[in-house]
């Protein structure tokens, strides 16, 4: 199937939920980031 | 899609058939019903306030916060959009919104600003501090609730006391940076609570019919063009000293006071023109959506009617351009490290 062939409710579909995904995984990776920088801040000066 | 009847399942009727060729909606229509160009403002007021606070911050904790405001922004933008459509639906400026326009369903931009809304605040308070979570929910809840379920409908004082929904990002941008919010900080949200009014009111001046349209009772539409005047022109007078204040109570440098000064004389200009003016006396000028930020002779030139309303038009793009020096010119003192005026007779305990 070509890709003139998609569906145009499909393809938009798609890339509706690719930009969900990404959000979502740029969201986990900037709270996991924050938290690292945070906890940082107490457990540093014990090395 | 929203309101496609082929994917619904229901039977075509001729009205459908003309939704049916709306095209589907993106990821982009999405982010529009965050209103960006809003959040474009917000997002450079609160970093100003963040900075202005001229204490150190982690530069991610400093960018999270920022974030968190702009989503926060976008959030009750989102919200917005889907409680207005119907009035979006009758305005030329806004008819082009992705949930009048049948893009994307008033349920889903609600869902989406409730979600963006806890998400920005719940990180914000866990990841900043809760002072600058609280100032953001108080902000978004404002925003949403008080001025687009209630103040926009109600009163032609919408945009005076909804504005401060809009004037808060800075303080906002100041707690996330210290876990307070002192005098400077409050006084950077009331340049932006005074600027509000002549700034919406000039624009209402010349698109008064469509809000008349939606039956908004903006102040041209329930007291007239001539108060409306009269008004812009009171605030005026009040906004420009509160914007140079900052000189005095140690924000502002000598760069903001060149700007805040010599720009608060062309805002007064302006104001005046427009008080002395017949703008807004006649109807809606403009031959369509995309000249609603052409000014002046600009729009004479190419044989636009614009009459009288082009005083309010000017006003209303030089409002714009004033707050953006206004707090371009406190970021580059913080970011250069200039020095403040502050007047130690007049130094205020902060």
């Amino acid at each position: 199937m070509s890709r003139k062939d998609i569906d145009p409710a499909a393809k938009a579909r798609g890339g509706r939920n690719i930009a969900l995904g990404l959000g979502l995984a740029a969201f986990v990776i900037l709270v996991f980031v924050v938290t690292v920088v945070k906890l940082g801040g107490n457990v540093g000066p014990h090395f | 899609m929203a309101r496609s009847p082929a994917l619904s399942g229901d039977v075509l009727t001729p009205d459908d058939e003309a939704t049916a060729t709306v095209r589907h909606a993106r990821w982009q229509d999405y982010f529009q019903l965050m209103k960006p160009r809003v959040m474009s403002l917000v997002v450079f007021t609160a970093l100003t306030g963040l900075l202005a606070a001229r204490t150190p911050i982690h530069p991610l904790l400093g960018a999270v916060a920022v974030f968190c405001i702009a989503v926060g922004a976008g959030a009750s933008g989102a919200l917005n959009m889907w409680y207005d459509a119907d009035i979006d639906a009758k305005m030329r400026r806004t008819r082009g919104r992705p949930v009048p326009a049948g893009l994307v369903k008033g349920e889903e931009a609600a869902t989406l600003g409730v979600v963006l809304s806890l998400l920005s605040v719940m990180l914000m308070g866990m990841a900043i501090n809760w002072l600058a979570a609280g100032l953001l929910a108080f902000t978004i809840v404002f925003y949403a609730v008080v001025y687009t379920m209630w103040l926009k409908r109600w009163t032609a004082q919408n945009i005076v006391i909804g504005g401060l929904a809009g004037a808060l990002p800075p303080a906002i941008g100041w707690a996330a940076a210290t876990g307070h919010a002192p005098l400077n900080a409050w006084l950077m949200v009331l340049i932006i609570f005074l600027w509000t009014p002549p700034h919406f009111w000039a624009l209402s001046l010349y698109i008064s019919t469509d809000y008349a349209k939606a039956g908004v009772p903006m102040l041209p539409v329930v007291k007239g063009a001539k108060e409306t005047r009269r008004q812009i022109l009171l605030y005026s007078l009040v906004l420009i000293p509160i914007c140079v204040a900052p000189v005095f109570t140690g924000l502002g440098g000598w760069l903001y006071l060149a700007v805040s000064g010599l720009g608060g004389l062309v805002f007064l200009t302006l104001a005046w023109r427009v008080f002395a003016s017949t703008a807004g006396d006649a109807a809606d000028p403009r031959p369509a959506d995309r000249d609603l930020y052409e000014v002046g002779d600009a729009a004479a030139k190419r044989g636009k009617p614009v009459g009288d309303a082009r005083h309010a038009r000017n006003l209303f793009a030089f409002s714009i351009l004033y707050l953006f020096a206004l707090f371009a010119a406190l970021l580059a003192e913080a970011v250069l490290g200039l020095p403040v005026l502050g007047l130690k007779m007049l130094e205020l305990p902060l």
